[in-house]
């Protein structure tokens, strides 16, 4: 643990409690805003890592779009009213919290047994934005090309998805 | 705890929090939400894994960390609009009303 800063741990556990109250709290409003402190918390560890572009990357991406996208889709279902339904209503929720759980434990166990724990080379120098835009644009043109040609499919079908249909459909 | 076993640790909760939210929450934006946070926990996995990693220099983990950013937005809005044609149409995001099984 003393290989760890404060930092990371500080915002490590500020990302935590926002992820559970992200998906605990009743109100779906403040569900999604404690989904953007979540995000939030995660760009700040990718800064915390020395991986700026990234952070920065998520911020806008994340906090600036998603978490404001979600609270519009909030506002345009229900109008912001709380989740009527008990967290915990029957069986099936229970199984899915065992399933987590478990799922907890067996990532936790593979980390404590894999090399992670032993082996450190040196961390790796914080990579430029120069040097990213080097690589993007020499090495991975391709991906980029066809990440960009999937972001405008998707936004086009978002939209045609989302559209208002006629009244005289079938 | 070497740095990387902590990061690895903060991702995998994160993941199972995600998990739980995804397996509980009744409401279907609250299961898109879980799905976002699991995403997000990979993606720390790569910076994680760039970061102390044994080829530590190439910038690999973040290009992919950057794609699967971009994709995960992309899944965020189609989800969205899915979710507001369903809601048009049944009037509802309760899950269990939608699969029929508490009406």
């Amino acid at each position: 643990m003393s290989q760890m800063s404060a930092a990371f741990l500080i915002l490590a556990i500020v990302t935590m409690v926002a992820a559970c109250a992200a998906m605990t709290l009743r109100g779906l409003v403040h569900c999604a805003l404690a989904l953007a402190v979540a995000f939030a918390g995660i760009g700040t560890l990718y800064l915390s890592l020395g991986a700026q572009f990234l952070g920065l990357a998520q911020l806008l991406v994340y906090v600036g779009a998603i978490a404001v996208l979600i609270v519009f889709v909030i506002l345009l279902t229900r109008g912001g009213e709380s989740d009527a339904s008990p967290l915990i209503p029957t069986g099936l929720p229970i199984t899915g919290i065992v399933v987590a759980t478990t799922m907890l434990a067996l990532l936790a166990w593979a980390v404590f047994h894999s090399f992670a724990i032993h082996s450190l080379g040196p961390p790796a120098t914080p990579a430029t934005v120069r040097e990213l835009g080097t690589v993007l644009m020499a090495e991975y043109v391709l991906p980029l090309e066809v990440i960009g040609l999937m972001l405008t499919a998707a936004m086009i079908g978002a939209v045609v998805v989302a559209m208002k249909e006629k009244q005289d459909t079938q | 705890m070497t740095p990387l076993a902590g990061c690895l640790l903060v991702s995998s909760l994160l993941f199972s929090i995600g998990l739980a939210g995804a397996l509980t929450r009744r409401n279907t934006i609250l299961v898109l939400v879980g799905i976002e946070l699991m995403l997000n926990a990979a993606n720390l996995n790569f910076v994680a894994f760039w970061r102390f990693g044994h080829n530590a220099g190439v910038s690999t983990g973040i290009i992919f960390g950057l794609f699967s950013i971009a994709v995960a937005a992309a899944e965020a809005a189609v989800g969205l609009a899915l979710i507001l044609a369903v809601y048009r149409h049944t009037k509802t995001t309760d899950l269990s009303l939608l699969t029929g099984r508490a009406q």
